[in-house]
């Protein structure tokens, strides 16, 4: 017993050192800009360099973009497939799994065949057509991450007599689906919402082969060509990944409390 | 001309048939009740009327209207449900007010209409309370006022009482028949409950296995079973097949002999009855106002229910007695 407990304490100390190590290096390292002492020089250059701002400015509107029409997408399918079609779900479940197995490069390079500029639906003429595609591809890249979690939220509601409780009262299917299904699964489409912009903030291969100015590329830039900032940088990205996720705890905690009837 | 008629309705889901040629009419304002075991097929029935679910073949109609293939939204056929599908997100007022806003009435009509409702499900100082701070039974009456308000057609309820505690179940039954009365409500009930049955309705429709078994008014049904299925499921009626109600009773049937345990009289083994059978106590139990008892004769046992008037007229195990059973109490069924 004694023994069991303290091999687990060691197994949990190598762990936290594993992962913690390399962080407290990089933010020692990033401390370091000033040759005379421990200084936020390099998270000041950063934060001024109006590169940084454009570039994180773009992948948060992105981003947003990204949860908006995520959820659009998302929601109502999995509401369907939870309420008419169950036999479906293995299938959609298939589906929304593919992007985390087919490398976003091949993704992209799929995208860049089906959509150039000589294709039948080119949407890489201008930038503006570019960024439709790059937030389709986002949307597709955060599909395993808003489904899973959605479809979790569905199935903790009876989505099934709520909607007939609806109907019977004479609720349209948008009425159904806004003013009854969304706000039941707020805390769960809240938790997709921040996975999503977790990963759509630090993604880079899909804006770099599209070449547009997301923070993911202009990350990449920096670390090849400044020592401190881009160490700096990191720390920041991290910081706003753990915010997402302490925001999914947050609310998924208020959930619980009002989750209990039915 | 009936209310609601249904005729030769039919449901199959692949091929397993769940409801058998269902025919009904009923009055308007009629409290009617669907009986049955569990799978029997008074729940699809109940969303067929409700437009949950699409019959097979066969038609629904309420008043003139031909409503079979019509969406629920546009039936005005109020449901409420066993576990009560409140909307987890909305205080009582607005899961009550729900079906009104969807009608688009004006703010002032919502809130007089919720104000009244509230009233008549006595749930006044729980305007402001979510569904997961109410106990069962206020969750039970906030999901009939939401019903109740839109001032539907027809009222389905499907198993409401199941899922409460007893003393809440009796408490809420007598509410809901007192409110169905008073608006005058026509009213679907389903249940798998007899006391239910029994104590609310108008009319009760006996179902199993997708058919209906019998059909008539409360207390015909109890006392008058036309099968065996009946008599086994709406008393504890002694069943005596062909052969037992000859050697006891001397009596040819075809089917099944059933008899009430109330309607059996015990006698002293002393007295001097013409007619009446030898026979032994060889069990009770106590249901409070009266006894039910096991009784043997010619290797036969029979329940016998007794009043239970005084501690000392509790018959012992062993104890000899004659038993009378007169042939006005003895109903031959299928």
């Amino acid at each position: 017993m004694k023994t069991s407990r303290i091999g687990a304490w060691v197994a949990i100390a190598i762990g936290t050192l594993y992962f913690l190590l390399p962080l407290i290096a990089t933010f020692e390292f990033s401390l370091k800009m000033n040759r005379d002492g421990y200084s936020f020089e390099a998270y000041k250059v950063v934060l001024s360099d109006p590169g940084f701002q454009a570039t994180f400015g773009y992948s948060t509107l992105m981003a947003l973009l990204t949860i908006i029409v995520g959820i659009l997408l998302v929601v109502p399918t999995a509401y369907w497939i939870q309420l008419k079609l169950p036999r479906l779900r293995p299938v959609v479940e298939f589906i929304t799994l593919m992007p985390l197995v087919i490398p976003a490069i091949v993704i992209v390079f799929g995208y860049l065949k089906l959509y150039n500029s000589s294709s039948w639906l080119p949407l890489t003429g201008n930038d503006r057509a570019t960024d439709f595609l790059l937030m389709c591809s986002y949307v597709t890249l955060a599909l395993p991450y808003l489904y899973r979690s959605i479809d979790t939220g569905l199935r903790a509601i009876d989505v099934r007599t709520l909607t007939e409780a609806a109907e019977s009262l004479g609720a349209s299917w948008p009425n159904i689906l806004f003013k009854v299904i969304f706000p039941n699964v707020k805390s769960a489409i809240l938790s997709g919402a921040f996975l999503t912009f977790a990963v759509v903030i630090g993604e880079f291969t899909m804006a770099s082969l599209l070449g547009r100015p997301a923070f993911g590329p202009y990350l990449q830039l920096i670390g090849a060509n400044r020592a401190y900032e881009p160490s700096a940088l990191a720390i920041i990205a991290f910081l706003v990944t753990w915010a997402s996720m302490g925001l999914i705890q947050v609310f998924a905690r208020n959930a619980r409390g009002t989750r209990k009837s039915a | 001309m009936a209310f609601l008629t249904i005729a030769n309705l039919h449901k199959r889901f692949d091929d397993h048939v769940v409801v058998h040629d269902f025919n009904m009419s009923i009055e308007q304002g009629e409290f009617i009740t669907f009986l049955g075991p569990s799978g029997c097929g008074k729940t699809t029935v109940l969303r067929m009327i409700a437009g949950f679910e699409t019959p097979t073949s066969g038609a629904i109609t309420v008043g003139k209207d031909d409503i079979t293939h019509l969406s629920p939204q546009k039936r005005g056929i109020g449901m409420v449900f066993q576990s009560y599908a409140l909307f987890p997100n909305m205080n009582v007022t607005d899961n009550i007010a729900f079906g009104l806003k969807m009608r688009k009435l004006s703010s002032a009509d919502i809130s007089r209409k919720v104000a009244e409702v509230i009233k008549l499900v006595e749930l006044k100082g729980k305007e402001n309370h979510y569904p997961h701070e109410l106990s069962g039974g206020q969750r039970q009456r906030v999901a009939l006022a939401r019903a109740l308000v839109v001032e539907p057609r027809i009222l389905l309820l499907d198993e409401p009482l199941s899922a409460l505690d007893a003393r809440i179940r009796k408490n809420l039954r007598e509410q809901i028949r007192d409110i169905q009365r008073r608006l005058g409500l026509t009213t679907i009930f389903v249940t798998h409950d007899q006391e239910e049955a029994l104590t609310m309705s108008d009319r009760i429709f006996v179902m199993n296995q997708g058919r209906v078994e019998q059909e008539g008014r409360a207390e015909m049904v109890y006392t008058q079973p036309a099968t065996e299925f009946v008599a086994r499921f709406m008393g504890n009626y002694n069943l005596l097949g062909a052969a037992d109600a000859h050697k006891l009773l001397g009596l040819d049937i075809q089917g099944h002999m059933a008899i009430r345990p109330e309607s059996i009289h015990v006698l002293d083994a002393s007295a001097n009855q013409e007619g009446a059978l030898d026979a032994t106590i060889r069990q009770h139990q106590l249901l409070g106002s009266i006894i039910r008892y096991q009784v043997e004769s010619q290797g036969i046992t029979l329940q016998v229910d007794r009043l239970n008037r005084t501690a000392s007229d509790l018959m012992p195990a062993g104890t000899a007695v004659k038993l009378q059973i007169s042939r006005d109490d003895m109903r031959e069924v299928r």
